[in-house]
């Protein structure tokens, strides 16, 4: 490759631009099952992410070897191996969370997102690159997991890292925040609808930051014309 | 020329899935052990919940008898399971008896019921269920205190006519908004207790020796 690889829209790509879960909407299933409470959420969004990294090493790594008839079946081989490995070590090691997860470990090989990558980047570009992306991209995912998570747990059940030593272990066992006594809990926070409606406010949210962020680069665009001298003595404008 | 490309795509498949199934092969074998070490870790601490590790003696994953097949339907199960026993010094002191409430809101329940060797509830648990999360779940002990409600009842204590939700005219209580859920696992714990009422027997044959060499003398 003649040009750098530029890492930062890579990752800017990935956690926000072009996030998985709030613009491309992939993996929607596993999102909206798994995220009742923060510890679904990064379980799940861990386990992604594992799976995302390791496809996208993987794939660049044979990118040449597999001609292009044969390059899905071959991704969605080494994607469901790399799932069913992990739903393996889950398994002997978080067993509580296993089990609670369940069906949506396997399914993580049904999440678009996964081969999309695989298909779209990590199968043209070199191996370091497609590790960014596939960690970028699996990071953005794992973002958005533990935010709805977080939202429907306080507003569900009114805990916030409630049975986080499934995952890290009985010193986790205090880590979780109360932060109303005898809170009723609210039900359709936990129910899916609950999980569309955070989903939907959350993708608003971006929106209305995307369209801030639009409209001061707009005003930024337009000034150096006014100050133009004035900003140009000072040194380096972009 | 194309079945030369035919012939290289698929030796290169073959490659392929060799080289995926040997990775998968080596990651069951790696991780065969620590799994059924937490499987049966987890298993365990069901069972220590109900019958705890002071109370008894013996290796309460390993001593099982088979449940009887005339007693499927009425445990409500479909296929083999086991029933574990407790002992303190070989006698049996309480029997862990798996059993599926076919009925709750939105499918099987499935549980174990401890009785005491007295025929009186050691504790119910909870292990699978898909109740609705904020109303049926609170069957489950992460959920609610409710499942610790049947700890020392038993067929006479309440009289067998109270086994029903405060609802339906009996002494457990059902929870807002959830009558169905309650009510499954209560009458299913009655089934449950009127199994080991039954087949006293079969699951604490100690007494029964000790009775019938009482009767010989």
């Amino acid at each position: 490759m003649s040009e750098a690889v530029d890492y930062q829209k890579i990752s800017g790509n990935g956690l926000w631009t072009n996030n998985p879960a709030l613009v491309q909407l992939l993996g929607l299933c596993p999102l909206l099952a798994v995220t009742g409470s923060v510890v679904n959420a990064l379980g799940l969004g861990l386990a992604t992410l594992m799976v995302l990294t390791c496809s996208n090493i993987t794939v660049s790594l044979i990118r040449k070897t597999v001609s292009d008839a044969v390059r899905l079946p071959a991704f969605v081989m080494i994607i469901a191996t790399l799932t069913t490995c992990i739903e393996l070590l889950m398994r002997a090691y978080t067993f509580e969370l296993y089990t609670i997860l369940g069906i949506f470990i396997p399914l993580i090989v049904t999440n678009c997102a996964i081969l999309g990558r695989a298909d779209a980047f990590a199968s043209k570009n070199k191996v370091f690159p497609s590790f960014v992306d596939g960690l970028m991209m699996g990071l953005g995912f794992m973002a958005v997991l533990l935010a709805i998570g977080a939202v429907r747990e306080l507003l569900g059940s009114g805990t916030l890292f409630a049975n986080m030593h499934l995952l890290f272990g009985d010193m986790a066992r205090g880590w979780v925040i109360t932060p109303f006594e005898n809170y009723p809990g609210f039900l359709v926070a936990v129910l899916p609808p609950g999980a569309f409606i955070v989903t939907g406010f959350l993708i608003a949210l971006k929106n209305l930051i995307d369209a801030r962020i639009e409209k001061r680069r707009a005003i930024l665009k337009t000034k150096p014309i006014k100050g133009s001298k004035r900003v140009r003595t000072t040194g380096a404008v972009n | 020329m194309l079945g030369a490309s035919i012939s290289k795509n698929g030796i290169l498949l073959t490659l392929f899935a060799l080289i995926t199934a040997t990775v998968l092969a080596s990651t069951f074998l790696m991780t065969r052990e620590q799994i059924s070490e937490s499987e049966r870790r987890a298993q365990q601490r069901a069972l220590f919940e109900i019958i705890p590790e002071q109370r008894h003696d013996n290796d309460l994953l390993e001593d099982v008898i088979p449940v009887p097949l005339d007693a499927w339907a009425q445990l409500g199960l479909r296929d083999a399971h086991h029933i574990h026993l407790a002992r303190q010094g070989g006698e049996v002191i309480g029997a862990i008896i798996p059993s599926v409430a076919p009925d709750g809101y939105s499918g099987d329940i499935r549980m174990i019921v401890g009785v005491n060797k007295d025929l009186s509830i050691a504790g119910v648990r909870v292990l699978n269920h898909r109740e609705t999360p904020g109303l049926g779940d609170k069957v489950d002990l992460s959920r609610s205190d409710w499942i610790l409600d049947f700890d020392g009842t038993s067929l006479t204590e309440p009289a067998p006519s109270r086994w029903e939700v405060r609802k339906d005219g009996g002494d457990f209580d059902q929870f807002t908004g959830a009558t169905i859920t309650p009510r499954a696992v209560v009458r299913q714990v009655r089934r449950t207790l009127a199994f080991a009422t039954t087949h006293q027997a079969l699951l604490f044959p100690d007494t029964q020796i000790s009775e019938t060499e009482e009767t010989e003398q």
